[in-house]
């Protein structure tokens, strides 16, 4: 960002902000992904200035997520705008309209707070089409006198957008959920339940010291070593894999989906590592199915399609069996300690 | 691939007779369950729903019900342990100021 400069007519400080991003702002957009300071990523609300724009230059709203800001205006390259960033408290357009701080109220509060009828000589604003779950347009429109255009949903189809006389194609119009989608979510899906991965780890480096005998350290080391692997391998599998082979894998529910890949894992395992031990197998089968089942599921709420009454009633039928399954096989797990 | 949720389990109900047209609807929904046909709106991909509720947000004549909310299991985990409707708070740390 650069230095500061006073807005054409109005008594605001107005931002002029750069369309190329820094070296500190890939780095940061990197962390983020990565779930590093993901909660205070922010920009200030308020309006922006980009490529020297003019009174009828068009403004572009967006989140106060820094991620959403900076890829809205590295798309701008070319294109005088002004962007009014609302207060989403450092969340995202999609997920901010969800929770409402992307919305009707906030945008009108902010077209008042920022003085943009002073700055601009329309009463045009261009939002996200993903804005939409939480802005009326025409509430907006009667309320503040500004008509709401929904653009496309991303923000690399803007200039195409505007140069199509604000016309978007179906295309543009689309949510996607690509490979690259996914692989970007992964870092965070596998960091955020990490804490439970070292709990289950360190609850089977103990269990693994148990036989007959009581308790043996020797045995620890060598079955939980073992045991720590095959956890690693079906957290690797629900957080990373099951996220990237999501079309790949049978069935619709996610929870079904984590179960098909829980099953794949157990036969790898099993092939690469037979021990000899049916009953072992066995209840690590009814341990890493709940665990792949669980962590797929998970993913819903990082997915682009799926909605809350589907959810719902996959997690009826899976909770129940997922937790049933893992109880099972922990107790079969430590009988066979055992026998 | 193209990736589909389960069927027959969405909320979302157009009523065609208060419709007006106007083609919000098609416009915003990200999944293109809707389609304008003959100065009206038509459901034409119901199980593409993710009930997020763009649509009858801005359908300027409440011409479509659905019941919002975010499809995610976790949300639905926080909700039953805190006997609420499902808790979004992803990235809305509850420590962090502004939240």
């Amino acid at each position: 960002m650069s230095e500061p400069l006073i807005g054409n007519n109005s008594a605001c400080l107005i931002n002029n902000v750069s369309t190329t991003l820094s070296k500190q702002d890939r780095l940061g957009g990197w962390k983020v992904r990565w779930g590093i300071n993901r909660t205070s990523y922010i920009v200030e609300p308020g309006i922006y200035a980009v490529n020297n724009p003019d009174s009828s230059s068009v403004v572009l709203v967006s989140a106060n997520y820094k991620l959403s800001f900076d890829v809205l205006r590295s798309q701008l390259a070319g294109l005088k705008a002004w962007i009014l960033v609302l207060d989403t408290k450092g969340i995202n357009v999609w997920c901010a309209a969800g929770k409402g701080t992307f919305g009707t109220e906030e945008l009108i509060n902010r077209i008042e707070v920022s003085g943009l009828t002073s700055v601009v000589n329309h009463r045009k604003l261009l939002l996200p089409q993903l804005g939409a779950v939480g802005v009326c347009a025409h509430e907006v429109r009667r309320r503040s006198g500004f008509s709401v255009i929904y653009g496309p949903v991303r923000a690399s189809d803007i200039k195409a957008f505007i140069d199509a006389g604000m016309k978007a194609t179906e295309e543009m119009r689309r949510v996607k959920f690509s490979f690259y989608d996914r692989l970007v979510l992964t870092p965070v899906e596998f960091i955020n339940s990490l804490k439970y991965l070292l709990v289950a780890i360190v609850v089977f480096f103990l269990l693994s010291g148990l036989n007959q005998e009581g308790f043996s350290r020797e045995l620890m080391f060598r079955n939980g070593l073992g045991s720590s692997i095959i956890l690693f391998t079906a957290y690797l599998a629900g957080t990373i894999a099951g996220p990237l082979l999501l079309p790949w894998i049978p069935g619709r529910s996610f929870a079904f989906k984590g179960a098909i890949l829980g099953l794949l894992v157990t036969a790898i395992l099993w092939y690469v590592a037979w021990t000899g031990n049916w009953a072992n197998t066995l209840s690590w089968l009814l341990l890493v199915l709940p665990i792949c089942s669980y962590l797929v599921m998970n993913f819903t709420g990082s997915s682009t399609y799926t909605s809350l009454s589907g959810v719902k009633k996959e997690m009826r039928v899976a909770v129940p069996l997922q937790i049933i399954s893992a109880f099972v096989g922990i107790v079969f797990w430590v009988i066979v300690r055992f026998i | 691939m193209k990736l589909q949720y389960l069927e027959d389990v969405v909320t979302l109900e157009l009523n065609v007779d208060k419709c007006i047209g106007c083609g919000m609807c098609v416009a915003v929904c990200p999944h293109r369950v809707f389609q304008l046909n003959n100065k009206k709106a038509e459901i034409i991909d119901r199980d593409a729903c993710m009930e997020c509720g763009a649509c009858s947000r801005n359908c300027p004549v409440e011409a479509i019900r659905v019941k919002t909310g975010v499809g995610c299991a976790a949300a639905v985990i926080q909700g039953f342990i805190q006997g609420t409707d499902p808790v979004c708070d992803c990235g809305c740390d509850k420590k962090t100021k502004g939240c």
